[in-house]
């Protein structure tokens, strides 16, 4: 297979390139055109640079590297392809608490954090709760039990958001049915600076784990007899990745399959070896990210596609993909 | 020295009782078959010995000091662990994996040390495995694979090595593969081995000793010899046997029925 013949350190600074020229050159595409030459200059096309373009290119990357990550880790800590921590019910405890915040039609801010984030993240921390003490209960952490979990709670909490939705006025539903797309449009510079520690963090444990990460994907039972703190490590990892993504989904909006996809590609391109694995997923996500969410407000400019519409309807086919590949 | 000693262990799952008030010992470099009946409590014994279940009453001491105050890390440079083949296929190539045993020594970034490399060299050379180091573990035969877990577990450069079913699923040739590096393990490293196994003739010539284990408890414990007849097996496996004297061991070994 193609993994080992291809060194993985050249694969790894390609994508470090990659990421930097994605930084780049993003900024400068969109509905207004800016050359090289005018972000110098004191005109709109350099605010619109600097002010609106560079900081939604810093935010989409972020999001995409934690989204990446996450879910990364998250299949291998469940061992199951299709694991990601929206799978586990946290993007519908954010999207809960941001319909309920659209609902009751408050306005305020927490330390630079919108209210609409702040009862966001509330939602998702409430869902990360739910899902870990409902599978303390059972058998304490075991797979099965904690995908079932978070399914259930991602299914009830979407009922409670499509009877909000119901209590709610035309404006209000619309606002919620928006929120639900997932969008980079509103971020700015805040909104990065928020993002930027739950993100670091979650990525460094992520990374500071990669031993543990490989020897989890073998299996369990093996992980522990080769002296892995299973247990530790797995509720560690669960905490580290779902605050991380609660806090950028509270921002963004549930950015769907990113989580799913990037991981998938990168484990095809760079082998399970989580030492390298782990940074090509946060530098890709960041990458993939980035280009949806150009296309995103370029394809029918001056109006824009929200980007969790153009992520899903490139995972939608990518998932079934997935699929007929496992079967055959 | 008692490498292992259990004493008046029991443990449950699920408010289901597997394991009854066991006790025994192991001393160091002891070659040790458990035997018994589907469901005896094998599995789940050596299980509880590397922690992969962790609690129950009684206490088990690893090299005299209780297997509750041992780091996850400090007991797997003790002991390893071959778990029943047949369910993973580890997505990495037969180095990879087995440099993966070397875990309980390894710094989070740190590259495997020259100890490291050794270790592993070591391992895939007892096993004779050295011409598969960068196959896929995914590529490999049964017997094949058996014998990558083998090394992994012999690379952890663990005093103990426990070993779950390890000649089930293989052809003969296989079979005494593993067997013989099994025994090569036990006297050229004296690491101590303790086997759980169905193939009660493989746990009569090649182990020192039998434990066997039934509906959670030691129903015999002792020398191979002592256990070939009817009356022992009889009381473990509700069944008699046909023996026949092994021409080169002068064992007891049970034959094939004949309907």
């Amino acid at each position: 297979m193609i993994p080992l013949v291809i060194h993985r350190r050249f694969l790894l600074s390609s994508l470090l390139v990659l990421s930097l020229m994605t930084l780049i050159v993003m900024p400068f595409i969109g509905f207004i055109a800016i050359a090289p030459h005018d972000i110098f200059s004191k005109t709109t096309e350099s605010s619109v640079f600097w002010n609106i373009r560079l900081a939604r290119v810093f935010n989409s990357f972020i999001a995409g590297s934690a989204l990446a990550a996450s879910g990364m880790a998250f299949q291998a800590i469940f061992r199951n392809p299709l694991a990601t921590p929206f799978t586990l019910g946290v993007a519908h405890g954010a999207a809960l608490g941001a319909s309920v915040y659209i609902w009751i039609g408050l306005g305020f801010s927490v330390f630079g954090f919108s209210g609409e984030a702040f009862f966001a993240f509330f939602g998702a921390v409430l869902a990360i709760l739910i899902v870990y003490g409902l599978s303390r209960l059972k058998q304490g952490l075991s797979t099965p039990t904690m995908l079932l979990a978070g399914v259930a709670v991602s299914f009830f909490f979407s009922s409670l958001i499509l009877f909000i939705q119901y209590l709610s006025d035309f404006t209000q539903s619309f606002q919620i049915m928006r929120w639900l797309m997932g969008g980079l449009e509103a971020v700015g510079y805040g909104s990065f600076l928020d993002m930027l520690p739950f993100v670091l963090s979650g990525c460094a444990i992520i990374f500071y784990q990669a031993n543990e990460l490989n020897l989890l994907v073998t299996g369990e039972d093996i992980a522990v007899s080769r002296g892995v703190d299973v247990k530790k490590v797995k509720i560690f990892l669960f905490f580290a990745a779902s605050l991380m993504i609660g806090c950028v989904v509270s921002i963004c909006g549930p950015i769907g399959f990113v989580g799913m996809m990037v991981p998938h590609i990168c484990r095809l391109v760079i082998g399970q070896d989580h030492r390298y694995l782990a940074p090509a997923a946060i530098l890709f996500g960041g990458i993939f990210l980035t280009v949806c969410d150009t296309l995103s407000r370029t394809l029918i400019a001056p109006a824009e596609i929200p980007v969790g519409v153009i992520t899903a309807l490139i995972g939608g086919p990518f998932f079934i993909w997935l699929l007929l590949k496992k079967e055959g | 020295m008692n490498v292992i000693e259990i004493k008046n262990f029991s443990f449950g799952i699920g408010g289901k009782d597997i394991l009854r008030d066991i006790s025994f010992a192991v001393g160091q470099g002891d070659y040790t078959s458990i035997i018994g009946p589907n469901g005896a409590g094998k599995s789940t014994l050596l299980k509880c010995l590397v922690r992969i279940f962790a609690g129950g009453k009684g206490s088990i001491f690893i090299k005299e000091r209780n297997l509750k105050d041992y780091g996850q890390k400090d007991l797997a440079r003790l002991i390893s662990y071959v778990p029943q083949s047949g369910e993973e296929t580890p997505p990495f190539t037969v180095k990879e994996f087995v440099l993966m045993g070397r875990y309980p020594y390894l710094s989070p970034f740190s590259q495997a040390s020259r100890e490291d490399e050794m270790a592993v060299q070591g391992a895939l050379v007892i096993t004779a495995m050295e011409g598969f180091m960068e196959r896929r573990m995914s590529t490999l035969s049964g017997g094949e694979r058996q014998k990558v877990f083998i090394a992994a577990a012999l690379a952890q450069g663990a005093q103990i090595i426990l070993l779950d079913e390890p000649t089930t699923f293989l052809d003969p040739r296989h079979q005494h593969d593993i067997l013989r590096i099994i025994k090569k393990i036990n006297t050229e490293r004296a690491v101590t081995v303790l086997s759980v196994t169905h193939d009660i003739n493989h746990a009569a010539l090649y182990s020192r000793r039998v434990l066997a284990l039934k509906e959670g408890r030691i129903s015999f414990d002792g020398s191979p010899k002592d256990i070939m007849n009817n009356e022992k097996l009889k009381e473990i496996y509700e069944k008699t046997f046909t023996f026949i004297e092994h021409p080169k061991s002068g064992i007891p070994i049970i034959i094939p029925e004949v309907e």
